[in-house]
């Protein structure tokens, strides 16, 4: 394990991120949408069913939403790193797949917790407040999981896919089903028997459950159990995405 | 001492088979030409040697040491040009320099005094903050040579080196290339479709057609044995006048796409 290889590759990641500025400003275009229009949108009926306010329970599901689009993008950029050929040159160098893998997943995973970062500040001017300055940290901590989670499915997914003709598959099938049926949008108490299976299968749910936590004061399933679940599920799908990576021929 | 041995080497996808049960070995420092028309197998041969490809049969040792059982090992004997693109396009012409010679754990004072010296002699030091992205297509390959020749491996691979490039950038970039054969016995295991750069620089050439070695030389004994006067005249004897008509797989059209775009 070489750091100054890892590094490189992590930085390469971060490079490209900062040098299309087209991309960051549109994918800040979506979380923003999906703020305001679901946000004071569904507000007062959300208030009238006695849930309190929106924004403050959308803010961390758009900002998680924002971090999973992200992370299985940049995961998913290997496809185009194959089709113009620059994935060769890291393939046949003196390095691990390993090594590959984890800082690429790493500079994916920078990435997206920065666009978290963005959204989260950009909800602060719609309104939305932190319930504890002490909390925050961890906030960052937990996006930053959920990020490594996701670059990981993303690398796993690119691993499999030949080019891009299955990603809107991967997008509807996958993507949408995992952003939509997570406690984003919604209060998970008294869900039909099978969205709440599916809730619960769900890594995201848990991702936005911990960062509720940490940045409104509420959780669903408890700090403990988002934690764990969490963590098991970047330990899984950093294993599967490194595994399915090794396997890649160029 | 062979540095290569190839044996009995095939691939197949599905039914077509494109490396047809080949086998031919290289002498450490030679300068070994691997000619023969488009869709011969080349390339394919390339990849298999360079861990790129798992071969459908035979065997392959590069520096004692067989790719398919010790990649991580094989990769440390080698470094390669690709024929296709395979620049990083955000990134400027020296931090993909800079790159590579992290990778091939190139030290750090060698490195920035061969980077410079390397995007001198490709002329791209004056654009070396550039994005690769903004290059035209030969600047691109000028790039792709410098970075390989960045770190001195025991085997050189080359696949189609000078494809697109103006004579003096294909003189000087010959020139070092020979240099750091002779100097560092570096082993030059290079394909082109120019044969007067056989002719002039190979010690040994082998000449693969559908698949299949049809001939295995100097250039001297090739021209020798086909009664002509240049390689040129000697390939076209060996492997036939007619143009090679394939059906071309979205790699190939690929690279047809950047063939036309040097042209
Ligand atoms: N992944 C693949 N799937 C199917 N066929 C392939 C694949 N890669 C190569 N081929 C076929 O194998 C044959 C040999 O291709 P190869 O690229 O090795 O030729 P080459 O000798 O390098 O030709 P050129 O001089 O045009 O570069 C061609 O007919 C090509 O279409
Ligand atoms: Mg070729």
């Amino acid at each position: 394990m070489t750091l100054s290889v890892i590094y490189i590759l992590w930085l390469r990641q971060i490079k490209r991120y900062f040098r299309s500025k087209a991309r960051i400003v549109g994918s800040l275009g979506q979380p923003l949408l999906f703020l305001l229009a679901f946000g004071f949108g569904f507000g007062p009926i959300f208030q009238k069913a006695g849930q309190g306010n929106y924004i403050q329970f959308l803010t961390p599901g758009i900002i998680a939403m924002s971090i999973l689009f992200t992370a299985v993008f940049s995961g998913i950029e290997i496809i185009w790193d194959r089709q113009f050929g620059f994935l060769k040159e890291t393939l046949v160098a003196p390095v691990s797949r390993l090594e590959i893998m984890l800082g690429r997943t790493l500079g994916g995973a920078t990435v997206a917790t920065l666009q978290g970062v963005i959204v989260f500040v950009l909800s602060l001017f719609v309104g939305f407040h932190i319930y504890s300055l002490i909390a925050l940290p961890f906030a960052f901590i937990f996006m930053f999981f959920m990020a490594l989670l996701f670059t990981a499915l993303g690398t796993a997914i690119a691993s499999v896919l030949k080019d891009m003709q299955g990603f809107q598959l991967i997008m509807n099938f996958l993507i949408m089903p995992i952003f939509f049926l997570s406690g984003a949008l919604f209060p998970l108490d008294g869900l039909p028997k099978v969205i709440e299976v599916i809730v619960r299968c769900n890594p995201l749910s848990y991702g936005i459950d911990a960062l509720r936590a940490a940045l409104s004061g509420v959780a669903h399933f408890g700090l403990l159990n988002d934690s764990i679940f969490l963590f098991v599920g970047v330990v899984v799908l950093l294993f599967a995405g490194s595994f399915l990576f090794s396997k890649i021929e160029a | 001492m062979n540095i290569i041995e190839v044996k009995n080497l095939t691939k197949r996808f599905g039914d077509f088979v494109a490396v047809d049960n080949i086998s031919f070995t290289v002498e450490k420092g030679e300068v070994f030409a691997f000619l023969g028309p488009n869709g011969a197998g080349k390339t394919t041969s390339i990849r298999m040697m360079t861990t790129l490809l798992a071969p459908s049969e035979g065997e392959i040792i590069l520096n004692g040491i067989n790719p398919q059982k010790d990649q991580a090992a094989a990769r440390k004997s080698f470094g390669i040009v690709f024929q296709d693109p395979s620049v990083g396009e955000e990134l400027t012409a020296y931090e993909n320099m800079e790159f590579h010679g992290v990778l091939y754990k190139v030290p750090k004072e060698v490195r920035r005094k061969r980077i410079e010296e390397l995007l001198k002699i490709v002329e791209l030091w004056d654009r070396k903050n550039h994005l690769v992205k903004t290059f035209s297509g030969g600047m691109r390959r000028r790039l792709e040579i410098a970075r390989g020749l960045l770190h001195h491996p025991k085997i050189l691979f080359l696949d189609e080196p000078t494809l697109g490039l103006d004579p003096q950038t294909r003189n000087h970039i010959w020139s070092y290339i020979m240099n750091l054969n002779n100097v560092e016995q570096i082993t030059i295991f290079f394909t082109t479709h120019y044969m007067g750069e056989a002719q002039d620089i190979a010690s040994k050439v082998v000449i693969i057609d559908r698949g299949k070695i049809v001939a295995t030389g100097t250039p001297s004994e090739l021209m020798k044995k086909t009664s002509a006067d240049s390689l040129e005249k000697a390939f076209l004897a060996l492997t036939g006048a007619t143009i090679r008509e394939e059906e071309a797989s979205p790699v190939d059209h690929l690279r047809m796409g950047r063939k036309m775009y040097h042209r």
